[in-house]
């Protein structure tokens, strides 16, 4: 156990101004959605953009936080002992992101193996089904509900396998960048750093492609029953943290060029390396269970 | 880093002064104490909603308040209790022990300390104005009224329109725990004392790092939840309405895979409290503390895997009903672990009666009570009957209030010293305490029979044959909610540093690294780690 004397920051504005923002965002937010799903009942509503003005002054506040922190870790203020909590703490983060990813997988294979078979009939709900749905059928995916809302379902073998390529081969890009900043090999890292942020931002590009695919062509909207719900949340929330991974990597990427990473220092670095790899094991998870089976 | 911080460069140990010390802390201690205030604000709270239903239930027949409105204040009383009064007010306990506990100079991440607590007041200002509108605003739009555990459809399809501030605060009050959790597991993992090894560390800091793990795993489970809520009402998805092939009965299994290890977040911590107390006045080493951390560890584990007994009504195969069951009554293995080795410290030891210590008997009995009223919930069949009565309204205030909130009396009467220097008035203590422990028990235990004899619970009316005893639960609820003036003297006047100043060690069996600093604590401790032998 380290006995060096510990870092304990001195006061700081930020976490109640981040506060404040977030709050804005959240009453901003339900406003805006009333507003925006239900024009009729909220006209005249201040919650769109309280909502963006709560989410810029987050985002400000947090990267003027951050960049504090910066600022603490380029003037050697932060011990090794730091960087360990840092560590840790990013990885108690993911692992809270796993347990979120973890609810809508559940409502998932909640929904395939009990409630669809049960609105078929199965087990002791042969009178449920009769008198409630006699026409449904089960099936997965379920590309008809029992109100008799119908849809396509996407098939794995097209554009997701395609995107499921892009993933693992930024997953091995990134790979290739950590070793060179371990390396201290600096052409390299920036190179392969950015063809990961490339690969992430063409993902995102082709997943946007899909979507509209799947709204204009296929008829497989959020109105779309239960595949299309856990469809378009599943793929919905990752490509939402692609998208913060991208960023993630895209500002360390600038870092590097700063020359803030070295072997020894650079939690920011690994963090995000971190978060890619998760991001990335969701997606196989996701291609498996949401596309393919 | 802020102005003060400039000023100060050469003056660590000077504190900031002010309102900036509260506003901007960086401090585990000021911030422990903030999260302690708006605890014990939020238990007023959600007290006066209490008194509201006590109140109307006072007498049969409707008197006071419409059925609507009813329902708002006991789905706003448990949202208040469970998020704002019982949560806060552990990691109060955390956020002032923890480091003191390991000879830690702070939590590891201040900054981040300091957002888990300001997310708080905002995220109940959105939930509590919607109960101010609808009490006193034009119109009176409804606040939540579909109970705390918020069931769909009730909360979906007929969800009022401040359901959706209300599925936003809870999301903010779920950014706010989990990194409250992170913060105390690393902290405990990381920033020990050299020699204070997992198997030395006082039971308080075992039992919250357990509770963190299952903040950390459950709470994103709620945040889950919420969000299918909030898709399901405006965006069109068909997660909780068959119609669309989905099913209301999933909301009850996210919500309860997230609400069951809820229920020992909200009392790991309390056994870490009792068994810090519990040997100090018993003036004997805590009995079986390696079987003690495996306990809790244990009801952890369990925890996961036991959710659907809150659903046994609702229906599900056989096979997984039975599941639940066993799963459930195995559970009270561990906690029996537990209560043995509570009583066994106390087994011939050199016992004195002093406040805190009251408290932790009190809480070892009645929440045994509601242990095993828990027991008989477990029970299927049984359960059939119990479901929705006041029987498992007595179940949960039995474990939550004479549990948890008694436990973390007991925590601040025995801390208090150190926190304040001074301590706590004896007087308004011994009568906080008989005032409570007999008004508790004439609150919450006649409802047991009422519940056993079938009066239904979220209900603003009651047939006539309730109505003696519905009386006088009343009465004890009324006294009970008065009672704790009691405690806010002692608060205060502590807060005001009035009354017998307190020795660096004012509980003559004490022991542990918090009694090796001064009372009051100085505004830094342990800046160099000390060595534990």
């Amino acid at each position: 156990m380290a006995t060096e004397k510990y870092y304990v920051p001195e006061s700081s504005p930020w976490p109640l101004a981040a506060s404040v923002g977030l709050f804005m965002t959240a009453v901003g937010g339900a406003h805006f959605i009333q507003q925006s799903t239900a024009p009729d009942k909220f006209e005249g509503s201040w919650g769109m953009p309280l909502f963006f003005f709560g989410l810029a002054t987050l985002w400000l506040v947090i990267a003027i936080w951050w960049r504090d922190t910066i600022k603490e870790s380029v003037g050697g203020l932060h011990s090794k002992q730091l960087g360990i909590s840092y560590r840790q703490g990013m990885l108690w983060f993911i692992f809270s992101e796993v347990m979120f990813f973890g609810a809508f997988f559940g409502a998932l294979f909640y929904t395939r193996w009990l409630i669809v078979p049960w609105l078929g009939g199965a087990g002791s709900n042969a009178m449920t089904h009769e008198l409630l749905w006699p026409d449904f059928q089960a099936m997965w995916p379920l590309i008809k509900t029992p109100d008799g809302t119908t849809t396509q379902a996407m098939g794995a073998w097209g554009l997701p396998a395609i995107n499921t390529a892009i993933l693992l081969t930024s997953s091995i890009t990134l790979t290739i960048a950590h070793h060179a900043l371990l390396e201290g090999k600096r052409g390299k890292l920036i190179g392969f750093q950015a063809a990961t942020v490339l690969l992430g931002a063409i993902f995102l590009g082709l997943q946007a492609w899909e979507y509209h695919h799947a709204y204009v062509e296929m008829g497989l909207t959020l109105h779309a029953g239960i595949y299309g719900s856990l469809f378009f949340l599943l793929t919905g929330f990752h490509g939402a943290h692609v998208t913060i991974g991208t960023i993630f990597l895209f500002v360390t990427l600038l870092r590097v060029i700063k020359g803030h990473f070295d072997a020894e220092n650079n939690f920011a670095w690994e963090a995000g390396a971190w978060y890619w790899h998760f991001v990335d094991v969701v997606w196989l998870f996701l291609f498996v269970v949401v596309y393919w089976l | 880093m802020s102005t003060a911080a400039a000023a100060h460069d050469d003056h660590h140990h000077h504190a900031p002064t002010g309102l900036k010390r509260w506003l901007f802390s960086t401090n585990h201690k000021d911030i422990g104490t903030l999260y302690l205030w708006f605890s014990f604000i939020m238990f007023l709270v959600g007290g006066l909603l209490a008194m509201v239903i006590r109140t109307e239930l006072l007498e049969p027949g409707m008197q006071f308040v419409d059925p609507e409105f009813f329902n708002q204040m006991t789905t706003v009383h448990g949202l208040a209790m469970v998020f704002g009064a019982v949560m806060p007010g552990f990691v109060g306990f955390a956020n002032w022990m923890i480091p003191l506990m390991i000879g830690a100079p702070d939590m590891a991440l201040p900054r981040m300390n300091n957002w888990s607590f300001w997310i708080l007041p905002f995220a109940f200002l959105i939930l509590l104005s919607s109960v101010f509108m609808s009490a006193f605003g034009a119109g009176h739009p409804s606040a939540p009224n579909f109970g705390w555990t918020f069931y769909a459809p009730l909360s979906t399809e007929y969800g009022p329109a401040s359901t959706d501030l209300f599925i936003l605060s809870v999301h903010m009050m779920g950014i706010s725990s989990i990194m409250g959790a992170i913060n105390v597991i690393v902290t405990v993992f990381n920033l020990r004392a050299p020699g204070m090894t997992l198997m030395k560390m006082p039971l308080f800091v075992w039992t919250w790092l357990i509770t963190a793990f299952l903040l950390i795993a459950v709470m994103p489970v709620l945040a889950g939840a919420v969000t299918m809520m909030l898709t399901d009402r405006h965006f069109g998805t068909s997660f909780f309405s068959a119609a669309g092939g989905g099913d209301p009965v999933l909301f009850q299994h996210v919500f309860w895979f997230f609400g069951h290890p809820e229920v020992y977040i909200m009392i790991l911590p309390a056994f870490g409290i009792v068994s810090s107390i519990i040997p100090t006045f018993a003036r004997k080493q805590l009995f079986g503390y390696a079987s003690m951390v495996y306990a809790t560890a244990s009801i952890a584990l369990l925890s996961f895997v036991v959710w659907a007994h809150h659903m046994f009504t609702v229906g599900m195969p056989l096979a997984g009903t039975l599941f639940f069951m066993y799963m459930t009554m195995l559970i009270s293995v561990p906690t029996g672990v537990k209560v043995f080795n509570w009583v066994a410290t106390m087994w011939r030891g050199s016992m004195t009666f002093e406040l805190p210590m009251k408290w932790a008997i009190a809480f070892v009995i009645l929440f045994t009570c509601g242990g095993l009223s828990g027991l008989m919930l477990a029970i299927t069949p049984v359960d059939f009957q119990y479901h929705d009565t006041y029987f498992v309204v007595a179940h949960f205030h039995y474990v939550l209030v004479t549990g948890a909130v008694f436990s973390m009396f007991a925590a601040a009467y025995y801390w208090l010293p150190k926190w304040s220097g001074v301590m706590p008035n004896k007087l308004l203590g011994e009568l906080h305490f008989w005032s409570s422990l007999l008004s508790v028990n004439l609150l919450f235990f006649p409802m047991h029979f009422v519940g056993l004899a079938g009066m239904p619970r979220r209900y603003a009316d009651y047939a006539l044959q309730f109505a003696d005893y519905n009386f006088w639960i009343s009465i004890g609820g009324f006294w009970f909610g008065l009672s704790q003036l009691f405690f806010l003297a002692v608060c205060l006047l502590c807060a005001m540093k009035k009354g017998e100043k307190a020795a660096a060690r004012p509980w003559d069996g004490a022991e542990g690294l918090e009694w090796e600093v001064p009372s009051p604590a100085p505004f830094h401790t342990f800046e160099t780690p000390p060595v534990v032998k």
